[in-house]
């Protein structure tokens, strides 16, 4: 077997490893039952997916002779930028009360987005006399 | 001397960082492009100063480059789990639970690489931060041990990033 039919497999491979982590993903959003759940889903595809899909688009661009590197820096802004999305979704969930009860902290904290601000409550008041 | 090599350079590092993806945007090395991305390194990072005062003092990139290459493969490795989870496991048996982890990193730019880390292995997602930034609020998807995974991303990544960042 000669190398760029090597290079063939091996991105081939990578493209249905990455296909099956989409799929895993799409099918835990669907079944997964509670909205802080459902969140474990998409991580997934984010990383192993989309990961191995783009391996593979690296692997074929070495075998056709145009070698790219765009692929990594596509993986590694999606790595940074994945984690902040999760969290404010996860912070709307918290803040609509959308999943289980938060636990309690000690020390007189609280978790910041179930902070009370002296300007939302007097927001609220106005909103309730009007 | 010491002063103006910082003042021009506030986030050395971040230099470093924005040459390398400069040179990688154009796919082909060539020294012209080299030269302009430490040109948008310095410029760059300079104009941002003003919003990040608090640089970190000490970062170690030999320890932050073994830490990346655990965390990729312990990507790989929860990967794998959490999709067995998902397909296996009928949705009243999962276990899933709220994780509190007491946070010993103080920095702002270390919490938020833990915080990344968390969310990037799959089966953990952080959700919040206290409102003093003393604790993590982490969300399991399937954990019959909650004081485990609070034990292992104490063990496994924040001992190491407390290294990273002195």
């Amino acid at each position: 077997m000669t190398m760029s039919e090597v290079g063939t497999y091996a991105a081939a491979i990578f493209l249905l490893i990455g296909a099956a982590f989409a799929v895993v993903g799409a099918i835990g959003l669907l079944k997964l039952n509670d909205p802080m759940k459902r969140l474990h889903a998409p991580t997934k595809v984010g990383t192993m997916g989309i990961g191995s899909l783009l391996l593979g688009s690296v692997v074929i661009s070495f075998v056709r002779g145009g070698s790219s590197i765009h692929e990594l820096l596509i993986m590694a802004f999606l790595f940074v930028t994945a984690p902040i999305s999760a969290n404010f979704i996860s912070k709307v969930i918290i803040h609509l009360r959308g999943c289980d009860e938060t636990p309690e902290l000690d020390n007189e904290q609280t978790w910041s987005t179930l902070v009370q601000r002296e300007e939302d409550l007097v927001a609220q008041d106005k909103t309730q006399q009007s | 001397m010491k002063r103006f090599f910082n003042w021009l350079f506030p986030h050395p590092f971040l230099t470093l960082l924005l040459a390398v993806v400069w040179i990688l945007l154009q796919n082909e090395f060539s020294a012209g492009m080299a030269v302009f991305g430490l040109i948008l390194g310095v410029i760059i990072p300079r104009g941002l100063a003003v919003w990040w005062p608090d640089r970190p003092v000490g970062f170690r990139l030999g320890k932050m480059a073994v830490y990346i290459c655990i965390v990729i493969w312990d990507i790989l490795v929860a990967n794998v789990q959490v999709a067995w989870i998902v397909l296996s496991k009928r949705n009243k048996d999962m276990q899933s639970a709220w994780v509190v982890v007491p946070l010993d990193l103080r920095q702002p730019e270390a919490i938020t690489v833990l915080a990344g880390t968390i969310t990037l292995t799959p089966g953990t997602v952080t959700a919040d931060l206290s409102n003093k930034g003393h604790y993590l609020l982490v969300h399991a998807l399937h954990a019959p041990d909650p004081d485990a995974v609070r034990d292992d991303i104490k063990s496994r990544y924040e001992a190491r990033l407390k290294e990273i960042f002195v």
